[in-house]
């Protein structure tokens, strides 16, 4: 392991200047398991009442395991469709040559600037004439819509690190352009297409916009709907359990980003050849 | 001893008026060629010439703008890579990174659908015969160099090709394995009896390897000869200073009563050969120290077993291969022989004249 000179002084910096966020990620694990907190300092018993959600229903909100459930499927939807799809758009850009690849290229370029909450509207009306507007699959292929051009691009930049004799062996071996894409192609680069799931799952993950405006019945609620709820307008908030349902919102996040990161850290980087 | 049991289904190997263009460049023209069942033919030229591009289209990668390719009596231009059954090596090797030199190797025939068992058997043969039996359960990454090359020749002649296509596939070897795999890959062609087209930009190898040698040059066929036809008889000026290290020596200068009169000095030409503007080729190791021509020494480099004496003869500079260190005079001269019969002559434009 290479350390800088000093480095125990460079980590005291670092944690003095991460101090704020911290505090915030110890004011949600010390407030869900008291009664009250003041500041940071427990005021009462431990308790687990913030946790009840955990297995009965708070109000009328649907069970936290259905949300749960839910959300699991939008990010993992969302994950698929997007590597699935800009997968096989990103390899025709970097391998084919047909009519408007230029023109394509720019525009997915674009659409990637293009702020998604500016489309808010015309998206709702295209799910409501589609008959998908509150259902899951629709809030899934317009958030898939919003992070393929990323999608695309990263993964393009993939597809052009590999070799074209490689191609050309596999051509005369007797592969058809599928059975490359599919034998060759993907299993190379691998860990962009983890890298986009990661970063595909975790976005949607944490996404509200879409869900809070093209989700209506609690059956299809998402966990950043329920948590909205939770500060909602007509009850007082209860923070405790705030913090417990943020906390619990959180372990799937930081155990598919531990299980990603390594990925996520090529993404940048380009086409690693395996 | 398993080389019998690779089965070898070598065709002719024919191309009819090839061309192929880039939007609006020719990179290759009118190309007639034929190529004799278990012949290896070298394609050699500079960088652009056109040599990959015909390898790529016998291969079915490029499609032919103009013209036939047949293997056999079976006309192949029209066909997908898959159907034409050639095997080829890159310069890059292009194995699969990610798979075994096994899966490498192997991976032409489980698309064609081989059933396992005798996928195993052809994959087995085909590594100890090209000796790299041990390392099949390696990737391309972790073997040496020559070990990558021999997995991608093993997986080109696993199918038992009707044609084999070497592209650049010595210049990444080191140079001493350059040499002994050069010996290997003939050796392993002759027995096999394969079709072979082989690309290259090193003319030495293209000479050593080939029964037949194919020089290329802007998309154009120049000469298409046995290697000691292309070194004795050159087509052009081209060839002649592209074939042979050093190059041959090509002097300008015109014709005048059976003397060559070139830019401050003269010499003897052969019968008959015709007045005015000519050029004259002498191989460095087919000119002589000690004669009348009067050349000024400005180096002279010892290769080891002879000199290489670069002169300068009027205005022209001329290299010649030398036994003896020549002994330049106190003013620095030395006396060369150009013998007659050794003399190349071609016209205005570069062709061979007189044969």
């Amino acid at each position: 392991m290479l350390r800088p000179k000093n480095w125990q002084l460079w980590l005291l910096l670092l944690l003095l200047l991460s101090l704020p966020i911290l505090g915030g990620y110890a004011w949600l694990v010390v407030s869900s398991f008291n009664q009250r907190v003041h500041g940071l300092v427990p005021v009462g018993t431990w308790s687990l009442e913030n946790w009840q959600f955990l297995w009965e229903r708070i109000g009328r909100r649907p069970p936290i395991w259905t949300v749960m459930i839910n959300t699991l499927l939008l990010a993992g939807g969302v994950a698929t469709l997007v590597v699935s799809v800009s997968s096989m758009a990103a390899y025709a850009i970097s391998r084919l040559h047909f009519p408007g690849r230029g023109v394509m290229l720019g525009l997915v370029l674009v659409l990637h600037a293009f702020p998604a909450v500016s489309l808010l509207i015309a998206s709702y009306y295209v799910l409501v004439v589609l008959g998908l507007f509150d259902s899951l699959l629709g809030v899934i292929l317009v958030m898939s819509a919003f992070l393929m051009p990323l999608g695309v691009w990263l993964l393009k930049g993939f597809f052009d690190g590999l070799s074209w004799e490689m191609e050309m062996a596999a051509l005369v071996d007797g592969a058809s352009r599928w059975t490359i894409f599919f034998k060759l192609a993907l299993p190379l680069v691998a860990p962009g297409l983890f890298a986009v799931a990661t970063f595909s799952f975790l976005v949607a993950w944490g996404e509200f916009i879409l869900p809070y405006t093209f989700i209506v019945s609690g059956r299809t609620w998402t966990f950043s709907i329920y948590l909205q709820s939770l500060i909602g307008d007509t009850e007082m908030a209860n923070y405790g359990r705030l913090g417990a349902v943020g906390l619990f919102y959180m372990l799937p996040a930081v155990a598919v980003f531990l299980l990603g990161q390594r990925y996520l850290l090529t993404m940048y980087s380009g086409g690693s050849k395996g | 001893m398993s080389m019998a049991r690779l089965a070898h289904r070598g065709v002719p190997l024919q191309l009819q008026g090839l061309s192929k263009r880039f939007g609006s460049v020719q990179a290759l023209r009118a190309l007639d060629l034929d190529i004799q069942t278990g012949e290896l033919v070298a394609f050699l030229g500079p960088s652009g010439c056109g040599k990959t591009t015909t390898l790529l289209l016998i291969a079915g990668i490029y499609r032919a703008s103009e013209g036939a390719i047949f293997f056999g009596d079976e006309r192949v231009d029209a066909l997908h890579p898959r159907d034409r059954d050639v095997g080829m090596v890159f310069q890059s090797y292009a194995l699969y990174p990610h798979l075994s030199l096994f899966e490498n190797i192997a991976f032409p025939l489980r698309l064609k659908r081989t059933p396992r068992t005798e996928i195993d058997r052809r994959v087995k043969q085909a590594a100890e015969l090209l000796g790299i039996a041990e390392q099949l359960a390696r990737r391309p990454s972790q073997v040496s160099g020559g070990q990558q090359q021999r997995a991608a020749l093993a997986r080109a002649l696993v199918k038992e090709p009707r044609v084999l296509l070497l592209d650049e596939p010595l210049s990444n070897l080191d140079a001493q394995i350059r040499l002994h795999a050069r010996g290997e890959i003939r050796r392993l062609q002759q027995e096999l009896g394969i079709t072979s087209v082989l690309v290259t930009h090193d003319q030495s190898e293209a000479l050593a390897m080939a029964d037949r040698v194919a020089v290329f040059r802007e998309g154009q066929l120049l000469q298409y000869a046995p290697s000691e036809e292309l070194y004795d008889r050159p087509a052009d000026t081209f060839v002649a200073q592209f074939v042979g290290h050093p190059p041959m020596n090509v002097l300008m200068g015109t014709v005048e009563n059976g003397a060559f009169v070139g830019d401050g000095f003269s010499t003897t030409v052969p019968h008959g050969c015709p007045l005015g503007m000519v050029s004259l080729g002498i191989r460095p190791e087919d000119a002589r120290v000690g004669g009348s021509l009067q050349a000024r020494v400005s180096v002279i480099e010892p290769l080891g077993r002879e000199f290489l004496v670069t002169c300068r003869l009027g205005d022209a500079i001329v290299q010649i291969l030398s036994t003896e260190r020549p002994e330049p005079d106190s003013a620095g001269m030395v006396t060369l022989d150009f013998p007659v019969e050794r003399l190349h002559v071609f016209d205005a434009d570069g062709k061979r004249i007189m044969t």
